[in-house]
């Protein structure tokens, strides 16, 4: 394959995309904004509490296959795959 | 014999003679079968083994107690035990597959052409590996004498001998289709009680959903809200906010948690045995799943049960439990020594209370809540039967991948990597069955004499992963130029960083009265406690290993192009060792 360095780019670019999200929901608005995101509810849950205990892991799990079904996608675009 | 026990007996040895059957079927016959399961495992049943592998006695039996009594502060764990999942589909699993080894000292000496590496790696794999099975040998232990009782030694017996028939006979094998099969089991033991008991106590069968439902009573109150206000009553602190040593504590001990995660060498292995990079990336997705549902699900248990144990206690506010009318479980649990009651006040009644002076639950151990839980809810005995099961699944699962770890990185590394290099192929698989014998023995003997150490060897064992191994695999893939001793020099003082300061606030290896500095908050750094540090080792790791690059210089060509070659996902070639 040629363009070794752009699809390495390429994929850096996801995953700090990626790991932005990572941290923002569970660093975020899991532990540093929890407080001010308690105010508001979701059901009996205090916001922040969800995201906590539940919206950070299902984030999680969309983001894992988000970053898999775009490497794919790069993958084919630079005749990565083999 | 009563009709739990006749379940339980049948729930147990039922699921033992199932591994026993696909061990049979799933022999190994080559050393790549014995360390990678020939590399033909698809990312679904490799996501489902990589659960069982993961999910331990640990996650099973204790996260929900602990989750419990913590509240919110409990969600280090949940965020930690899982976000893990990212870094590794992200940063690690999808090049180390296709450099295509068998175990993680080997990747560490390719990378860092070093043979001084690969035994670092070898003993910090072993350290943690070790810690991690005497929890898990205990676990078998407690479920057999608790459940069926039985003596604690032969329950441990028993458990020893199962690992051994189908780790020894099936290496990864035969550990990878056992695995699946108790990933089943164990999902269905943990939902199955939490699915009745949401129904019970909301009306709505979805865990996840029925604690953030009304409750079912008819008063329109929130389960959390009415939780809250129980738990306040009492002087606890407040369940949905209850903060765990402060927001920085909490943000360090999460990141360790994750990045300990994504560098423990069992999980890690298990992402050679898919057959390409593809599989590699959608692996720990699939594995996050099947994760996740036990992970979501505990906070559902850990927050009823406390309500239902406040319930019990306490069923009409200023009404609380007469002693001698107290409900079967509740006497089970005290012969056990893990409850117990003390009438200080002398009114024959039960006064739970967060004031040490007035409260009469002198012991309740945070263990027994996912145990004691289908009882409490009055459970048929069937689904107590199945969470016995499901305990014992999670404990021997995860027995299984530690003990492939440690004989691999034995045999493997130490003894045909180092040692005798020319090891034939069928002596080096006879030397993994003989290392794991051996493993599993001293395992067991730890399990039956637990050191002193055991109670703190959870935070050691994430330490030494969050703070030697991540970084170092991190940068051999992210960082083309960092060389060996750069490598080296990180690893060592991360750890060093991190054990010293777990030793001096929990004693030099745990022994009592050896902690120079005290294990007490205002000595510690920052306010992080020593299971957080590891975070702090981790950096110190980076920064080390990029000081030391900057005065010797960068690693050289050939390893420049490795990585270079690492980075793309190309053709993939089955996990071969040369």
């Amino acid at each position: 394959m040629e363009n070794k360095e752009a699809y390495w780019q390429e994929n850096l670019r996801l995953i700090f995309i990626c790991l932005a999200i990572w941290f923002v929901v569970s660093f975020g608005l899991g532990l540093l904004l929890v407080e001010p995101l308690n105010e508001f509810r979701l059901g009996g849950y205090k916001l922040g509490f969800w995201f906590a205990q539940q919206g950070s892991i299902y984030s999680f799990l969309g983001l894992i296959f988000w970053y898999g079904a775009k490497m794919n996608k790069l993958d084919k675009k630079y005749h990565a795959e083999g | 014999m009563d009709e739990l026990k006749l379940y339980t007996y049948i729930a147990v040895f039922g699921t033992f003679a199932l591994y026993f059957a696909i061990a049979w079927w799933a022999r190994a016959g080559s050393t790549s079968d014995f360390y990678v399961a020939g590399g033909g495992v698809t990312p679904l049943q490799n996501g489902m083994a990589i659960g069982a592998d993961w999910m331990s006695a640990a996650s099973f039996i204790s996260m929900a107690g602990l989750i419990a009594f913590l509240g919110y502060g409990g969600s280090v764990f949940l965020m930690g035990w899982t976000g893990g999942y990212v870094l590794l589909a992200m940063l690690l699993a999808p090049y180390m597959r296709k450099h295509g080894k068998f175990t993680v000292p080997e990747f560490i000496f390719d990378r860092y052409y070093s043979k001084t590496a690969r035994i670092v790696a070898v003993a910090c794999l072993i350290i943690a590996s070790l810690t991690y099975i005497i929890g898990q040998m205990k676990g078998v232990g407690v479920a057999f004498s608790r459940f069926l009782e039985v003596d604690y030694g032969l329950g441990l017996g028993i458990g020893m001998a199962v690992v051994w028939v189908y780790a020894v006979m099936g290496g990864m094998k035969g550990i990878t289709y056992t695995q699946i099969a108790q990933y089943v089991v164990m999902i269905f033991a943990y939902t199955i009680p939490a699915i009745f008991i949401s129904l019970q106590l909301t009306g709505n069968p979805i865990p996840q959903l029925g604690l953030g439902s009304t409750l079912a009573d008819g008063s329109g109150v929130y389960l959390l809200d009415k939780l809250d206000m129980v738990v306040t009553d009492l002087g606890f602190k407040e369940y949905t906010t209850s903060n765990l040593g402060g927001t920085l504590n909490m943000f360090a001990y999460t990141i360790s948690l994750m990045i300990g995660t994504a560098g423990l060498p069992h999980v890690i292995m298990r992402f050679f045995t898919v057959p390409s990079v593809q599989a590699a990336r959608s692996s720990a997705g699939y594995a996050l799943v099947c994760i996740a549902l036990l992970y979501t699900v505990a906070p559902a248990v850990g927050a009823m049960a406390r309500l239902n144990l406040m319930n019990t206690i306490e069923p009409v506010a200023g009404e609380n439990l007469v002693y001698d009318e107290r409900p079967q479980w509740f006497k089970d649990w005290e012969k056990t020594g893990l409850l117990k009651f003390e009438d200080k006040n002398g009114d024959g009644k039960i006064q739970y209370t967060a004031d040490k002076a007035t409260n009469e639950m002198v012991k309740v151990d945070r263990d027994i809540m996912v145990l004691a839980n289908p009882a409490i809810a009055n459970l048929p005995n069937w689904v107590i039967a199945l969470v016995a099961a499901g305990g014992l699944a999670a404990a021997l699962s995860t027995a299984a991948g530690l003990l492939l770890a440690i004989s691999s990185s034995i045999s493997h590394d130490l003894m045909k990597g180092v040692l005798t290099p020319d090891l034939s192929e069928k002596n080096e698989l006879l030397a993994g069955r003989v290392v794991m014998t051996i493993a599993i023995l001293v395992s067991g003997y730890l399990g039956l004499h637990p050191p002193g150490f055991a109670a703190g060897t959870v935070a050691l064992a994430f330490g030494l992963a969050a703070s030697s191994i991540f970084p170092a695999l991190m940068m051999g893939i992210f960082s083309k130029k960092i060389s060996g001793t750069a490598a080296i020099a990180g690893m060592c003082s991360g750890i060093g960083v991190t054990m010293l300061y777990v030793f001096q606030h929990k004693g030099i290896m745990f022994i009592p009265g050896t902690s120079f500095l005290g294990d007490m908050g205002p000595n510690w750094f920052f306010g992080i406690s020593p299971n957080a540090f590891g975070a702090v080792g981790a950096i110190v790791n980076f920064a080390v290993a990029f000081a030391v690059l900057k005065v010797t210089g960068p690693a050289p060509a050939h390893i420049q192009d490795m990585v270079e070659n690492m980075r793309i996902p190309g053709t993939v070639s089955a996990a071969h060792d040369h």
